[in-house]
């Protein structure tokens, strides 16, 4: 069982090396290199998890994913690499990929690094209008009289059918695409948050006032906290949405980011990097997810055993 | 100790006090919850309101918090009217209603922090939960806890305001008979120890007479009290004695009485 993983690596590195005898050494080497670091470093934990029962506990839980991507890797270099069943250049194999990957690292962290900015300045804006908009709506019924038909009217519109406008509204792309990111997320964030605050117990705001507290205290101490579960299924449905916004924006006005890299190397039909960068895509954005769960997790640590965790 | 910081009990009036809801489904009609019901209960009685579901007892102890107005009449705590909830009229629910993303202390610190007061008495907080046997489950979140624990927090954070009448709306009503016993004796030793002035309502005749200085009987809609009945026997009571039993058989006739002619 501890061996699936090197033995996986094994497999797929055979497939590739059944069909790179005619391919230039250039293409293959750091594929090859890889597969050996894989098989080396797997073997060395499948040895070390006899002495240390934590590593192992690891192992069991992740040992079965890991042979699977690695077995996938495999199928993916056979269908391409192999017999090409694929059409060139769409296609490229996974070694081709890696080679993209690594030759085209510097633009690629840099193009990271602008959507990661882009993302986070209209995120956490669009959270921020997002939550004080949503707890207004929620609390005050005069808000909420006039602020839900405007919500309940802008708020379908997808972030991204503003873009003509957009554009033309702020001088700078960055601007006007941070804005649409925002808007992306103050949609579902004021609407959940509206929505947990208005649910908020009356048994829980009828204690809090025999117990003395006053309009703030109902607010800050008794609503939003009761909210807290449904704004986070606000956070989580605003920042999916603005993966999508981010990545439309970038690749129609702003000229920079991961979403204009996969369009300007689809321009060039180097589809080795469209792929590169759909990777480094599904990592930051996966990550980015993650960050927020444990965020969540850390918040809502008060539900845990109350709800399915 | 607790009892140093004991506020001078208040009595309670209610004096004609009537209050009628909208039908949900009638526009323009109203039921008439409370008609002209009158009571006093001395500062640091405890006194115990019985009477068939719906009789307007929960709507008295609501007005009585504070948490709704009357149409006519008025309750007074001493000689002020009560206008608007305030700390100095504590209530505890059937429901705990605990807030769950809150700890145990937490829980029992919300009121001094509503009334930004938990600098100068933080060290009260330990003294109350102390007082309700739940310091090993300081930092236990409420979900955690058993019905009777809830409510000892729930009572505990009533408590620390140190109001001059607490207000119990069928507290143990949820609770196995063995802990709802126990809780009784509970809620008797911090009011012994405290002094409160308390009006619990209940549906447990055996509570009421258990505890009570006095019992008030409801009658069934529009509520009025009918009946006052004073238990005057030693504490703690014993719940098998000739006399408890013949307090038990007159409440019983009583009720089953006015059920009848209702």
């Amino acid at each position: 069982m501890q061996f699936a993983v090197p033995i996986a690596g094994l497999i797929t590195f055979g497939v590739h090396l059944l069909f790179s005898k005619n391919a230039p050494p250039l293409e293959t080497h750091s594929y090859m290199l890889l597969f050996w670091e894989i098989v080396g470093v797997s073997i060395v934990l499948a040895v070390a998890q006899t002495f240390w029962p934590a590593l192992r506990r690891w192992m069991r839980h992740m040992w079965p994913i890991f042979t699977a991507a690695i077995l996938l890797i495999g199928v993916w270099d056979l269908i391409t690499f192999g017999f090409h069943l694929l059409p060139l250049p769409y296609f490229p194999g996974p070694a081709a990929v890696l080679r993209s990957l690594i030759s085209d690292r510097a633009l690629l962290l840099d193009s990271t690094g602008h959507s990661l900015v882009l993302l986070l300045s209209g995120y956490t804006l669009g959270v921020v209008v997002g939550l004080i908009s949503g707890v207004c709506i929620g609390w005050s019924s005069s808000v909420r009289y006039w602020g839900m038909p405007l919500l309940k009217v802008i708020g379908p519109i997808p972030a991204t059918a503003w873009i003509p406008l957009a554009m033309v509204i702020s001088p700078s792309a960055i601007v006007s695409s941070a804005g649409l990111i925002a808007l992306t997320v103050w949609f579902p964030a004021t609407m959940l948050t509206a929505s947990g605050i208005s649910n908020t117990r009356a048994s829980y705001l009828d204690v809090a006032r025999t117990l003395g507290a006053g309009r703030a205290y109902l607010i800050f101490h008794v609503a939003i906290p009761g909210a807290l579960p449904s704004i986070f299924v606000g956070l989580f449905m605003g920042l999916g949405a603005s993966f999508l916004t981010l990545v439309v924006a970038e690749s129609v006005g702003v000229k920079s980011g991961l979403g204009w890299y996969v369009s300007w190397a689809q321009g060039w039909a180097e589809y080795g990097k469209v792929f590169a960068a759909l990777i480094i895509m599904a990592g930051f954005f996966s990550t980015i997810m993650t960050l927020l769960f444990k965020l969540r997790d850390r918040v809502l640590v008060w539900q845990k055993g109350m709800i399915k965790w | 100790m607790v009892t140093r910081n004991v506020a001078p009990a208040s009595a309670l009036r209610v004096h004609e006090v009537r209050k009628s809801f909208p039908v949900p489904d009638a526009p323009g009609a109203s039921r008439l919850a409370l008609d002209g019901i009158s009571l006093t209960i001395a500062a640091g009685e405890l006194v115990s309101l019985i009477g068939p579901s719906g009789c307007g007892k929960s709507t008295l102890l609501r007005l009585t918090a504070g948490l709704d107005s009357p149409d006519a009449g008025e309750l007074l705590v001493g000689e002020e009217k009560i206008l608007g909830p305030s700390a100095e009229r504590g209530l505890v629910f059937q429901d705990p209603n605990l807030f769950p993303w809150l700890t145990v202390r937490r829980n029992i610190e919300a009121g001094l922090v509503a009334r930004g007061v938990l600098e100068a008495q933080r060290h009260e907080v330990s003294e109350f939960m102390r007082l309700v046997g739940l310091e090993a489950f300081a930092n236990s979140y409420p979900h955690h806890l058993s019905g009777g624990m809830a409510q000892r927090v729930s009572l505990a954070r009533a408590l620390i305001n140190h109001p001059k009448v607490l207000l119990l709306d069928e507290p143990l009503g949820a609770l196995d008979a063995f802990t709802r016993m126990r809780m009784q004796d509970e809620v008797l030793r911090l009011w012994e120890n405290r002094r409160t002035t308390m009006l619990l309502v209940t549906h447990d005749i055996d509570e009421a007479i258990y505890m009570s200085d006095h019992i008030l009987i409801m009658t069934q809609a529009p509520g009025r009290v009918d009946r006052e009945i004073d238990v005057d026997l030693v504490r703690p009571r014993d719940r098998s004695s000739e006399s408890f039993l013949r307090f038990r058989s007159e409440i019983l006739e009583y009720l089953h009485f006015a059920g009848k002619a209702a």
